[in-house]
């Protein structure tokens, strides 16, 4: 058993697709803690970075020298694109046989990394996603209006969409699916509730880990009232396209 | 099937239940009138006891906040010692 599972980890190959715009020190604190959490596992990054003036693929070479160009492929694009382009254009440079994609920003901690994969393993999921909402997951520095739209939005979501999953926005999430992302046609942020309902109603098998969220800087990831429109659409058009 | 027909077909049933309630009159007239009004109270007071729950429930991890800046500390030391350069932020 214990044989058969060494043998199953050093089949897999994982790509981990990071977007990143202005992530100059975030990407090499990024590339540090993945190579520090995945020792065992074979794995690439793969940076899609939109053209940001400040010098991020210049740092990303940096990290090449370190690590090794075939660890860590810089596949930059001229000029912002959006967050769900960029995921099917690292896609389509992946040669992993999983996809894990994250935010550069370090909301998401490669330390979480190996316990999406040991989920994936247990129980032959297509989809494993982060989850704020359980015991062993949370969030650090929101203030109470933070947590209250945060709320407000999943048990909308809930209601009027019945995904299956509890937490629908801001996870790393892995998958064998084209699939998904190809029908996916949101930009961002909305991008990623649209993957996980889209998935949930082609029927794969999604599942969760506890994730926490913390925020660098206490109150800094704040919820203006354009973005709440902006969910409201996406939840919307949700509700009619799929 | 569009998830809006679903829902859209949940009330078509739940408003066909309705009004087969206000034909058959087994329950008084002037009851069955209000019970719209009440579905959609309580479905109100689902939607505020579930924020509220899921507020006070909250998952919170102010201990992960100080591992993150040991992580990122350790992550700045190495990368400088490597020629990587992360000194400006």
């Amino acid at each position: 058993m214990e044989e058969k599972q060494q043998q199953k980890k050093k089949k897999n190959k994982y790509s981990i697709i990071v977007p990143t715009y202005n992530e100059r020190l975030n990407i090499a604190l990024i590339v540090y803690l993945i190579f520090k959490h995945l020792r065992e596992v074979d794995f690439e990054i793969i940076v899609v970075d939109d053209g940001s003036p400040d010098g991020t693929q210049d740092i990303v070479k940096q990290l090449q020298q370190v690590y090794g160009e075939d660890r860590i492929l810089l596949r930059a694009r001229p000029r912002k694109l959006g967050l769900g382009t960029a995921y099917s254009h690292g896609l389509k440079h992946a040669s992993g046989n999983f996809v894990v994609i994250m935010d550069a920003d370090l909301s998401h901690h490669p330390k979480y990394l190996p316990s999406f994969i040991r989920k994936q393993m247990e129980t032959g999921a297509s989809i494993v996603t982060g989850t704020r909402y359980v015991t062993g997951g949370g969030v650090h520095g929101w203030n109470l209006m933070r947590k209250l739209t945060s709320r407000g939005a999943n048990v909308l979501a809930q209601t009027l969409l019945w995904p299956g999953v509890s937490d629908l926005t801001g996870s790393f999430r892995r998958s064998v699916l084209e699939d998904v992302i190809n029908s996916c046609v949101s930009k961002g942020y909305v991008f990623q509730m649209e993957m996980i309902v889209r998935a949930s109603r082609k029927g794969y098998h999604i599942e969760e880990v506890p994730i926490t969220f913390v925020d660098r800087v206490y109150g800094s990831s704040k919820l203006g009232g354009s973005e709440i429109v902006e969910y409201l659409k996406g939840l919307a058009y949700l509700l009619v396209a799929t | 099937m569009k998830h809006i027909i679903k829902i859209l077909s949940l009330l078509v049933a739940i408003t066909a239940f309705w009004i087969g309630l206000l034909e058959t009159s087994v329950v008084p007239r002037s009851n069955a009138w209000l019970l719209p009004i009440y579905l959609i109270v309580s479905l109100g007071c689902y939607g505020l006891l579930m924020v509220g729950v899921g507020l006070m429930r909250f998952p919170t991890c102010p201990q992960e906040a100080g591992l993150l800046q040991k992580d990122i500390a350790e992550a700045k030391e190495f990368l400088k010692q490597q020629g990587v350069d992360v000194g400006c932020d």
